[in-house]
């Protein structure tokens, strides 16, 4: 009886419910958020993830601009059918330098977490100029004209330190080389270091991506994003496997 | 709550709230509503014994079953690797090119790799593979092959990729580019004489000569290709990046060369064979010349 007259005082009181209110919504967000900054599967830290590059990263501002997350996810999770047929499933580090990450569980079109290498450069261009004249069923819209439009290197240097800012770890380097990395890496013959861009960006891809040397598009940076999803880290080397099979607790 | 009043034709208690003589009663939950709720926390205490539910300092509670998706994954993989264990393991431990000779296991192979071939292939070389006369994805059901076509042939093509990039013995070649070499008559006498190769147009002297110069060392005199180079025939009805004048005479002043993943690392070495088992079986595979020596069977049956 005690407890259901004190409860009764709380109902009355306007001010009360509402700070008992507060601290029974903030008990829920603790348990269920806060510990996901620092529990080890959340932050699991894998071996050969890196900031984008620069062209890399414009042409993930691209994919985001035009939506391309509407129909397809980056995230395959752990199902026979999803790892038969996208391969290995995504983990936590792999989108830590996303922002905003591109998970989901909706799909139009495939997921796209590993899609790197799966095809040639010349592909992702026919397919993104007329996605039917290589995938006749497909109803993704066409995008021909990324191959018409110059990139915009001038932002290059904001883009990467707004990045910094929310924790990406861009060297002061990084960033001063910014808009001549940009540009190296879809012109190895512009003049640049290649070695030394490649030694601050590992596995990072160097060629003309979109077909045409002479002039840098948005189609050179998409095609540099998507050649290189998936591809940095090495999940099927023994130690990350054996290291993933272990754990427990989700 | 001292003066306790039953409402007479219900038999409920008042609430004691009134507001001009209208009263509110305290009719309680119907049982079964409450037995659903009972039993929902019941179900909520077994599921935090059995499965990961809280999150402590360094991970969650793992629960009793030590139930986790990933293992599950893993579970499930290998109870599927397990149903096909023994046709995969024949197929690991036969060479390749005596898979052909195994017909049980061949058309295991080939009913393997039509379903791999639907998830990773279709996408250029289309779900039939027929592939695509104009964006240069060559048909695989003919008997024009750029590479080889015996299986040996087909299942190096598929580990180490066409020109792919970062792969070092992946099949290379380098056609270069003619422009600024011929002059516009020149580049007609060799279009008209590469189009003569197959009967569809007549050549000339001046024709042939450039050819000779030019082309010859990777397409043959007659242009009859080089599967060493990856030189297409040119002597056939069958043209990757289309037969016109017009179309010839791009390729010639700026080549287009294709591009093929490798899928080593990408795919497993079984998967790759079937693979190769059923492009090998499209209609155009080649016969395996050189004739390989018994497989060297690892000695692991019981005595």
């Amino acid at each position: 009886m005690g407890l259901a007259t004190q409860h009764k005082k709380l109902e009355k009181n306007i001010n009360l419910l509402a700070i008992f209110s507060f601290i029974a919504v903030s008990i829920g967000g603790i348990v269920e958020i806060a510990p996901l900054f620092w529990i080890d599967n959340t932050i699991e830290e894998v071996e050969g993830m890196r900031p984008y590059t620069p062209l890399e990263q414009a042409g993930r501002n691209i994919y985001v601009r035009e939506g391309c997350y509407a129909c397809h996810s980056q995230m395959i999770r752990p199902f026979r059918d999803e790892v038969e047929r996208y391969g290995h499933y995504s983990l936590a580090a792999e989108s830590m330098y996303d922002h905003p990450f591109q998970w989901g569980s909706k799909r139009t079109g495939p997921d796209l977490a590993r899609v790197g290498g799966r095809y040639s450069d010349e592909w992702h261009v026919q397919h993104l100029e007329d996605p039917q004249s290589v995938v006749p069923e497909s109803i993704m819209p066409k995008y021909s004209f990324l191959g018409e439009t110059p990139l915009n290197t001038d932002n290059a240097f904001d883009m990467l330190v707004a990045l910094r800012r929310v924790g990406v770890p861009y060297s002061d380097r990084d960033i001063g080389e910014a808009m001549a990395d940009m540009i190296l890496q879809a012109d190895p013959d512009s003049g640049g270091d290649v070695e030394d861009f490649q030694q601050r960006y590992p596995k990072a891809q160097v060629r003309d991506f979109d077909g045409d040397p002479s002039k840098l598009t948005e189609m050179d940076a998409l095609v540099a994003y998507l050649q290189m999803l998936g591809t940095l880290v090495d999940v099927d080397s023994a130690a990350a496997q054996e290291r993933l099979a272990e754990e427990k607790g989700r | 709550m001292a003066n306790k009043r039953i409402d007479e034709p219900t038999g409920t208690e008042f609430v004691g709230h009134e507001w001009d003589g209208i009263e509110e009663l305290d009719t309680p939950m119907p049982r079964w509503w409450l037995w659903s709720l009972y039993a929902t926390i019941v179900w909520g205490v077994i599921y935090v014994i059995l499965y990961p539910a809280w999150p402590l300092v360094n991970k969650a509670t793992e629960g009793v079953l030590g139930w986790s998706s990933r293992g599950e994954l893993a579970e499930e993989m290998s109870v599927v690797d397990q149903a096909r264990a023994t046709v995969r393991e024949e197929l690991a431990r036969i060479p390749i090119e005596r898979l052909p000779e195994n017909s049980e296991l061949f058309g295991q192979a080939v009913a393997g790799g039509r379903s791999a071939f639907q998830v990773h292939c279709s996408q250029c070389h289309g779900s039939g593979a027929a592939g695509s006369q104009t964006l240069g994805y060559p048909n695989l059901n003919d008997d024009d092959w750029l590479w080889g076509g015996d299986i040996k042939a087909i299942e190096y093509t598929l580990v180490n990729g066409i020109r792919a990039p970062g792969v070092d013995d992946t099949r290379m070649s380098v056609m270069p580019p003619f422009e600024g070499a011929f002059d516009s008559d020149q580049l007609t006498a060799v279009t008209n004489h590469v189009l003569s190769l197959s009967g569809k147009a007549t050549s000339t002297a001046s024709g042939a000569q450039l050819y000779q110069d030019n082309c010859s060392v990777c397409h043959g005199p007659s242009g009859e290709g080089n599967r060493e180079l990856g030189a297409p025939r040119l002597n056939d009805a069958i043209w990757l990046y289309g037969s016109s004048p017009e179309q010839l005479r791009t390729q010639i002043l700026n080549p287009k060369m294709g591009r093929m993943p490798h899928w080593s690392g990408r795919l497993d070495p079984v998967t790759i064979k079937m693979l190769s088992a059923y492009v090998w079986s499209l209609g155009g595979g080649e016969e395996f010349v050189e004739v390989a020596e018994d497989p060297a069977v690892e000695v692991d049956e019981e005595p």
